[in-house]
C-alpha cells in the first residue's frame, strides 16, 4: 500500500465504498480493537477515580453526619435539605460566600481594568523604560508568595492611616496586585496582535488617547478579556494562602478560610452533612463558570503554566 | 497623535505601578531586610543580627526534614503527574480505534474525558484537602478507602493512612497527583494537536506500533511542554502548603513526616512570631525553588526539532 493510496482513502468524506473497507483498518485492526478496549478501560477508571469523590460531595451533602461516617458509600436515603440551611446559617457559609463575592468581585474588576490598561500602554506606546517596567511586572510571577507574606502582613498592619488588615478594600488591593504580573504579561501579547490602523483612525475622528482605549481597544480585546477574567475569577475564588494571613477576623472570612476551618474544627465528629453542603456552596461558581466556558478556562489555565 | 501622550501613559500606568511596587515588590526587598534581624514583630524593635537566622536554619533539624519531605514530593510527584498525564493523552488523541478513514484518531468521548479530568484543577485546594481528609479516614468502616479495601476483600491493605508515618507523605503526594494530572492531559492534547499528522502516517507505514510512536515521535516534539510542565509542577510540590495543613495530623505529623518547608515557615512567623527566622526561611525557599528551575533548564535541554 503506497502513501498515495491512504491518502486518497483519507480525503474521502463518510464511509469507504462498499467492498473495499479501509486499507488502514485492515492492515491493523485486531491491534486496535484491543488496545481500544485497554485505553478506554484506564480512561474511565481515571473518569471514575476523579468524579467519584466529588460526587461522593454532592450526595454527602444531602446525608447526615451518621450517614456520612459509618456509611460512606451509601446513598441519601432521605434528602436533607436542611443541612444546606445548616451551612448557610449556623455555618456562616452564607456569611462566607458573601464576603468572597465582595472579595472577588471588587479585585476581578480592579484587576480587570488596572492590569488591561498597563498592557495597553506597554504594547501599544513607546517611552523611556517602557521595557523595565514590562519585565518588572513580569518578573512578579516567579516570585515565591511564601516569601513575601511575611512582610506584606506588615505592610497592611502598617498602612498609613489605617491598618487593612481584615478589610475587604485591603484584600481586593492585594489580590490586585498579586494578579497583575499575569494579567499584564498575558493582555500586553493580546493587544499587539490587534491592527492597529482602527486604533489610528479613532484617534483622526478626534477621540482622546484614553476614550480610543476605552472605547475601540477594549472591546476589540473582548476574547482576550474573557480568558485572563476566567483566570482570575477562578485563582481568587480559591486564594487561600493571603486571605489565612491577612484577613484572621472571622466575620471577614472568605469561603476558603471557613471551610478549613470547620473541617479543621471538626475532625472526625460533628455536621459533616453541613460541611459537605457548604463545600458544594463553594464549588456551585466554579462549577457553574467551568460548564459554561470549559474551552477557555481550560486555554486560559494551561496558557498560565507556559508563560 | 503626540498630543497628552505622556500624559495618558502616566495616567494609565501609575495606579497599577503603585499598587504592584506597594504589595509585590517592596514586600519582596523587605524580605530580605526582615531576614537579617531578630524582629517578633510584637514590639518594634528589630536588631540587626547579620546572617545568625540563616546559620541557625542551616543547623536546624526540623527545617532539613521539612526540606528533605518537599524534596521527596519534588523527585516523584513531577514524574508520576506529567507520566500519567502524557499516557492519557496519547491515548486521548492517538489510541483510538482507526475510523473514517482517519489513521490516527483519539479515542471516542475524549472531551467529555478531558472535561471531567480537568475538574480538580478548578475547584480550591481546601476542597481537596478536605475530601481526601475523609477518603483517608483511617477507621476501616468509616474512612471510603478503608471500607472500599474492605468491600473488595483486601482487608490485609486498609492502613491509618494519614496517621501512619510511613506513608503519610505519599498519600498527600497523592491527593497533588489526583490533582493535576487532568491539567497536564489539557496541555499536552493541546501540544499533540498541533504535530502534523503525516508524519504518524509515515511511522505507521514502516511498520512501528504505538509504543514506538510515543517514544520516537510524540515524546520528542513535546519536549518543550514537558519541561515547562515539569518546572511548574515541581514548584507545586515545593508548596504542598494548604494539603499538609489541613489534612495531615498535627499539621506537619505524624512526627513530623508530612512537615514541609511553608508550614514551618508560616507556623515559625504566625504561631511563634520569629519574623527575622521566618523570613530567612523564605529566602531560602527562593533559593532552592530558583535552583529547581535553573537546573530543570539547563538538564532538560534538548535540540529544539521544528515541525
Amino acid at each position: 500500500m503506497t502513501t498515495e493510496q491512504i491518502n486518497t482513502a483519507r480525503k474521502q468524506d463518510g464511509p469507504a465504498p462498499a467492498g473495499s473497507p479501509a486499507p488502514a483498518r485492515k492492515r491493523t485492526g485486531g491491534e486496535g480493537t484491543v488496545l481500544n478496549v485497554f485505553s478506554h478501560g484506564i480512561l474511565v477508571l481515571w473518569a471514575l477515580m476523579v468524579g467519584v469523590p466529588l460526587l461522593w460531595v454532592l450526595w454527602s451533602a444531602f446525608k447526615d453526619s451518621n450517614g456520612i461516617l459509618s456509611d460512606p458509600w451509601g446513598l441519601p436515603t432521605s434528602l436533607r435539605w436542611e443541612n444546606w440551611s445548616n451551612a448557610w446559617n449556623e455555618a456562616n457559609m452564607g456569611q462566607y460566600f458573601l464576603n468572597t463575592v465582595i472579595v472577588v468581585g471588587g479585585s476581578v474588576v480592579g484587576t480587570m481594568v488596572l492590569g488591561s490598561m498597563a498592557a495597553y500602554v506597554l504594547a501599544r506606546f513607546t517611552f523611556p523604560g517602557n521595557r523595565f517596567i514590562y519585565y518588572l511586572f513580569v518578573a512578579g510571577m516567579s516570585f515565591p508568595v511564601f516569601m513575601l507574606v511575611i512582610p506584606l502582613f506588615f505592610v497592611l498592619r502598617d498602612f498609613p492611616g489605617t491598618s487593612l488588615l481584615a478589610t475587604y478594600h485591603g484584600l481586593i488591593l492585594v489580590y490586585i496586585a498579586y494578579s497583575l504580573p499575569f494579567t499584564v504579561f498575558f493582555m500586553t501579547s493580546f493587544f499587539r496582535t490587534l491592527p492597529v490602523s482602527v486604533a489610528e483612525a479613532a484617534m483622526i475622528d478626534g477621540a482622546s488617547h484614553t476614550r480610543t482605549f476605552f472605547q475601540v481597544m477594549l472591546p476589540m480585546a473582548k476574547p482576550g478579556l474573557i480568558s485572563i477574567g476566567i483566570f482570575n475569577f477562578l485563582g481568587q475564588w480559591n486564594q487561600y494562602l493571603l486571605p489565612m494571613v491577612l484577613n484572621q477576623e472571622e466575620d471577614k472570612y472568605v469561603l476558603t478560610q471557613g471551610l478549613a476551618m470547620i473541617a479543621l474544627q471538626q475532625g472526625y465528629e460533628n455536621d459533616w452533612g453541613a460541611l459537605m453542603a457548604g463545600m458544594m456552596i463553594a464549588m456551585l461558581p466554579v462549577l457553574v463558570v467551568y460548564a459554561i466556558f470549559q474551552r477557555q478556562v481550560q486555554s486560559g489555565l494551561t496558557a498560565g503554566a507556559l508563560k | 497623535m503626540q498630543h497628552g501622550k505622556y500624559r495618558f501613559i502616566v495616567g494609565f500606568l501609575a495606579l497599577p505601578l503603585i499598587l504592584y511596587g506597594m504589595f509585590l515588590i517592596s514586600p519582596f526587598i523587605q524580605a530580605f531586610q526582615i531576614s537579617m534581624t531578630d524582629w517578633s514583630g510584637l514590639s518594634g524593635t528589630a536588631n540587626f543580627v547579620g546572617l545568625d537566622n540563616f546559620e541557625r536554619l542551616w543547623e536546624s533539624d526540623d527545617f532539613w526534614n521539612a526540606l528533605r519531605n518537599n524534596v521527596y514530593m519534588l523527585v516523584v510527584v513531577p514524574v508520576v503527574t506529567l507520566g500519567l498525564g502524557l499516557f492519557f493523552a496519547f491515548m486521548l488523541n492517538v489510541g483510538g480505534k482507526r475510523r473514517k478513514n482517519e489513521v490516527v484518531t483519539g479515542v471516542s468521548g475524549s472531551k467529555v474525558y478531558k472535561f471531567v479530568f480537568f475538574f480538580p484543577q478548578v475547584i480550591s485546594v481546601t476542597i481537596v484537602a478536605v475530601i481526601w481528609f475523609n477518603i483517608y479516614n483511617p477507621d476501616p468502616n468509616d474512612g471510603m478507602l478503608n471500607a472500599l479495601l474492605g468491600a473488595v476483600g483486601l482487608d490485609s491493605l486498609q492502613n491509618a493512612w494519614l496517621g501512619e508515618k510511613s506513608v503519610a507523605l505519599w498519600c498527600i503526594s497523592a491527593v497533588m497527583v489526583w490533582g493535576h494530572v487532568g491539567f497536564y492531559v489539557v496541555l499536552f492534547s493541546a501540544a499533540m494537536a498541533s504535530i502534523p499528522r503525516d508524519i504518524y502516517e509515515a511511522a505507521l507505514l514502516d511498520g512501528a506500533n504505538r509504543f514506538h510512536t510515543f517514544f520516537r515521535i510524540t515524546l520528542p516534539l513535546l519536549w518543550d511542554s514537558v519541561q515547562t510542565g515539569w518546572v511548574y509542577m515541581g514548584i507545586i510540590a515545593l508548596d504542598a502548603f494548604a494539603l499538609v495543613q489541613i489534612m495531615s495530623v498535627g499539621p506537619g505529623g505524624p512526627d513530623g513526616a508530612t512537615d514541609v518547608m511553608p508550614l514551618r515557615l508560616y507556623q515559625t512567623a504566625f504561631r511563634d512570631s520569629q519574623f527575622g527566622y521566618a523570613s530567612a526561611m523564605g529566602i531560602a525557599m527562593l533559593v532552592v525553588t530558583m535552583t529547581f528551575a535553573l537546573l530543570t533548564m539547563r538538564f532538560a535541554r534538548r535540540e529544539r526539532i521544528e515541525f
